[in-house]
């Protein structure tokens, strides 16, 4: 394992006491980097690590992780809970955020020791970083280079929209989208990427050309002839509308945005940052485990390393080790504290697992991993997973039962007519297939998310937008959330919105819900 | 792509960036929950120790009017299935009971805000809590004094002028002025001329005449010098200069009036403390200065300290106008109106001794209330029906003042007979809209 043979040649520490200063911080990263680019192998984003304080931190928490961020109440709302967290010791603060940009932005606290920081700036700086430049959901969702410019243009943009039409009326847009924030995702490619820096400046364009070309005239010009087309004409026309609106949509915001009857032009383009913003975030949500294993995984190798070269301290190493183990803790599910799999265990016992496998097989791990047990090129395995998978297909590819054995897995099915949950499967042969599958669907996103799909638009009669929700083993919707999403919707169609609760086998309909915009 | 041998790093120190980012969010949220966190601190009210009115609070909130909806799934419908981690003695088949409370099961994706239906606690800051709970609440008639009468003028210190009454004489000014006149004009001084009348004498002495001579006539000329050239010169004299600015009246004094006789209970003691409190909070937030003045009455009246005003016994009768003079008397002795703004309320079982109410509604009409910026009068229940005695008898106290009542629209009185009812009362007498008696 560690080449005893570096410790020879071991300088001194690179740091020794808790505190950090500028100095360091740079010989440590140099030192990080070193063995991540050379040992490692990673490929990164170039680095730009911001020194916050706890307060800034909590900002940071509270706009969603980003660097600059529209106003919006909802914001108010996470920093106040984050805060009262905080203050009362029952939340630590994270040691940093890192955000997925060119360059790859970390904030690291103040308060960290030196150690944390040698920690986070492994974990953050390199582990994330690889990650977010390499994984191919990644590359096709998100604009590194354009993020920062588009929310800066963003947050512009809801300020002026504020400044021109009032807060209220801005809040009553925002709120709306956010509530459909979750279906104002492309989940499919067919869609180019958005370039966000090309957003900002169509969005002014747009703006400026229909103020240069406003004209009150038109707007009083009696429509001559619009009411009396033939009724065949008409019946033909609609199929072809339609067509055009390209119907089944299951982006909700992508079809207001575009269709809504009602909608003001800044309108629509607050519906449309909040659709990219979400968008943004859509590979992070299915890639959770995998983003924080990855990170995880290098941080630990990265800081064993360091402590084998001599490069940190004995007690650097245990305040290190302290702080990794409560961090991949993962607890039983009958735990008071267990609140589903923790991603840092999870995705840190899977990666350990795989670079084991290759490195280091068992004959159950020939037999069930024949491509890659005792192929040896563990950090080579693990970067085509890290680029090539999501955690749905990574779990399903790469859970071993070994794995399995040691979280000590099962699963149980909870079926709402029965009175008790049945266990379908533990960590034994007949198992490990089942819970391997099983757990990659509770990845699987599509699967959490209900599926929703806008389905109809009755364009002959009252306009109402009809949705679907496609029902899957018999899990319908939360009915008082529901109704208060589809009153949300309705602000925004302007006219009535249904929802259809669809089961998916049979066609038949379960629910109905019915929405009248208000007033 | 990465460069070989190492990328371009930045660190940048952000903690000198202006501070607070998140406060306009945090108002913004503030504003949205503005109901429920007004329920919510007057809900705190009612359970909080009244000595402490005026701290931040925690509120606890429900999510009902700050919730951000989305779809998801219910939980009680349908068949799901769960991998969990921590099997400890289950095996295939087993059943387990379905774990009530609502507590997650496996995969809670919980949802990052921690929404759900429990109640949302944050803490406000002091000044938070008091905007909620003073919110339309506004002094009665303060346009009337604050615009026209509170401004009393005063004297305050504006530089130097070259006249004035001896009295402002600035002497540390006219003697620098004269030390820089005597300097830069070289008028000898006093230790110089003494210097040369004893070289004079030392030359006489000696016998050198001659020395003596041209001594004599340098000491002449100095001497001219120095009487041509004043000490003082009226050119130096400077006086201090006084401005007159209109200071507008910031100072109020509040009266607590309060009835200790044997008839008060405690609990009655303890509704009129709240009430006095509040008011006090109240005006503390308008007033740069507020002075409260303690009178207990029984069928005497003193002025005492707010520890013997709540919380001694007293036994005796009732004669409420005692208190009424005792108030006049201290607010002609030492709260002249001119300068202060004062505000009385009185908290009061409603027993009088019979024959004084008349002399009460003589003295509150005639002279108390012409001086006050604002009377209230707290009757206060024992809590046990009373108001259903209320109603049923006016108190000797209530139909006396009930007189005084529609002439003075500065002058309310009203009911409390329960610590529930103490802010609604309060947010009655205080609310923007103005106040009827």
């Amino acid at each position: 394992m560690p080449d005893s043979g570096l410790r020879l040649e071991a300088a001194t520490p690179i740091f020794t006491g808790p505190n950090w200063d500028f100095p360091s911080l740079r010989k440590v990263y140099d030192a990080i980097e070193r063995i991540a680019l050379d040992e490692l192998g990673l490929d990164v984003y170039p680095v730009q690590i911001e020194v916050i304080t706890s307060e800034q931190m909590l900002d940071a928490y509270a706009s969603v992780g980003l660097p600059l961020m529209y106003r919006h109440w909802s914001f108010g709302k996470r920093f106040a809970f984050h805060e009262t967290l905080y203050r009362r010791g029952l939340q630590g603060l994270a040691y940093e955020i890192v955000i997925n940009s060119n360059p790859c932005i970390c904030y690291i606290m103040e308060e960290n020791s030196m150690t944390m920081q040698t920690l986070v700036i492994a974990h953050a700086a390199f582990g994330h970083n690889h990650f977010f430049k390499n994984n191919y959901l990644f590359r096709q969702w998100t604009d590194a280079n354009g993020i920062l410019d588009y929310l800066s243009f963003a947050r512009d943009y809801v300020t002026k929209c504020e400044e021109r039409y009032g807060v209220e009326a801005v809040e009553r847009v925002l709120d709306a989208a956010h509530a459909l924030k979750d279906h104002g995702v492309n989940r499919y490619a067919h869609r180019s990427k958005p370039n966000l820096a090309e957003e900002q400046r169509r969005a002014e364009e747009w703006r400026a050309h229909s103020e240069a070309t406003f004209n009150d005239l038109w707007r009083t010009v009696p429509g001559a002839g619009k009411d009396k087309e033939d009724p065949d004409n008409a019946e033909a026309r609609l199929q072809e509308i339609k067509r055009d609106l390209g119907l089944p949509e299951e982006n909700l915001l992508y079809l207001i945005e575009k269709r809504a009857p009602r909608l003001e032009d800044w309108q629509r383009e607050l519906v449309r940052i909040v659709r990219l913003i979400a968008q943004y975030f859509y590979p992070q949500k299915q890639l959770q485990l995998m983003n924080e294993g990855c990170a995880t995984f290098v941080h630990y190798q990265i800081m064993r390393r360091l402590h084998d070269k001599g490069q940190i301290t004995e007690g650097s190493m245990l305040e290190f080790l302290h702080s990794h183990s409560s961090v991949v803790f993962q607890p039983d599910f009958d735990d008071p504290r267990f609140s589903g799999f923790n991603p840092y265990a999870l995705g840190f016992a899977m990666m350990s697992d795989i670079h084991r496998i290759c490195e280091d097989p068992t004959d159950e791990d020939r037999e069930w991993f024949p491509d890659i047990a005792g192929g040896g090129d563990g950090y080579g395995v693990l970067r085509h997973a890290w680029a090539n998978y999501r955690d749905e297909s990574f779990v399903l590819q790469y859970l071993s039962p070994a794995l399995i054995r040691r979280f000590r897995l099962f699963q149980v099915s909870d079926d709402s007519t029965k009175p008790a949950l049945r266990v379908e499967a533990i960590h034994d042969d007949f198992g490990y297939r089942k819970i391997r599958s099983a757990l990659s669907r509770q990845y699987d996103l599509s699967r959490r998310e209900p599926d929703i799909q806008v389905v109809d638009v009755d364009l002959r009669g009252d306009r109402c937008l009809v949705l679907a929700h496609y029902v899957h083993d018999g899990v319908l919707l939360e009915e008082k959330s529901s109704r208060a999403v589809l009153r949300h919707s309705a602000v925004l169609w302007g006219y009535s919105v249904k929802l259809l609760e669809i089961d998916a086998a049979t066609d038949k309909t379960l629910k109905t819900y019915e929405v009248a915009p208000p007033g | 792509m990465a460069p070989p041998g190492g990328q371009p790093m930045n660190i940048v120190d952000r903690r000198p960036n202006p501070k607070g980012k998140s406060l306009s969010n945090r108002q913004r949220f503030l504003g949205r929950a503005r109901a429920e966190v007004k329920s919510a601190v007057q809900e705190a009210l009612r359970k909080r120790k009244v000595a402490d009115v005026g701290q931040g609070e925690k509120v606890a909130i429900p999510t009902r009017g700050i919730a951000e909806p989305i779809f998801h799934h219910s939980r009680r419908t349908g068949r799901t299935e769960h991998v969990v981690p921590g099997n400890k003695e289950y095996v295939k088949g087993d059943e387990i009971p379905r774990p009530t409370g609502g507590e997650g099961r496996g995969g809670s994706q919980g949802s990052p805000d921690g929404s759900g239906e429990d109640a949302f606690e944050f803490t406000l800051s002091k000044e938070e809590f008091l905007d909620m709970f003073f919110e339309d609440l506004e002094l009665p008639d303060l346009v009337k004094k604050s615009l026209k009468e509170t401004f009393a003028v005063d004297l305050q210190r504006a530089g130097y002028q070259v006249t004035g009454s001896p009295a402002n004489l600035s002497i540390r000014r006219t003697m620098r002025n004269s030390m820089a006149r005597r300097i830069s004009l070289r008028r000898p001084k006093a230790w110089e001329l003494d210097a040369l009348r004893e070289a004079i004498d030392n030359a006489r002495a000696r016998g050198a005449e001659e020395e003596a001579e041209r001594l004599q006539r340098e000491l002449d000329r100095l001497e001219h010098r120095s009487k041509i050239i004043p000490y003082i010169d009226p050119l130096d004299v400077r006086y201090n200069r006084y401005e007159r600015v209109p200071r507008p009246n910031t100072e109020a004094v509040m009266f607590c009036l309060m009835d200790v006789s044997g008839s008060m209970t405690e609990a009655m003691k303890d509704l009129a403390k709240r009430f006095f409190m509040l008011l006090h909070v109240f005006l503390i937030r308008r007033y740069r200065h507020v002075d409260i003045v303690f009178i207990r009455h029984t069928s005497t009246a003193e002025e005492v300290d707010e520890e013997t005003f709540f919380y001694s016994r007293e036994t005796g009768g009732t004669v409420v106008s005692t208190a009424l003079e005792k108030m006049l008397e201290i607010a002609r002795a030492r709260y002249p109106t001119d300068r202060w703004n004062i505000y009385a309320a009185q908290a009061s079982d409603g027993d009088n001794y019979g024959a004084d109410s008349g002399r009460c509604v003589a003295l509150l009409g005639g002279e108390v209330l012409p001086l006050c910026q604002y009377f209230a009068y707290v009757e206060v229940g024992d809590g046990m029906g009373g108001s259903l005695t209320g109603l049923s008898r006016d108190s000797d106290l209530w139909r006396a003042y009930s007189e005084v009542a529609p002439v003075h629209p500065h002058f309310v009185m009203r009911r409390v007979n329960d610590p529930s009812q103490i802010f609604s009362v309060f947010h009655e007498l205080f609310s923007k809209g103005g106040i009827r008696a």
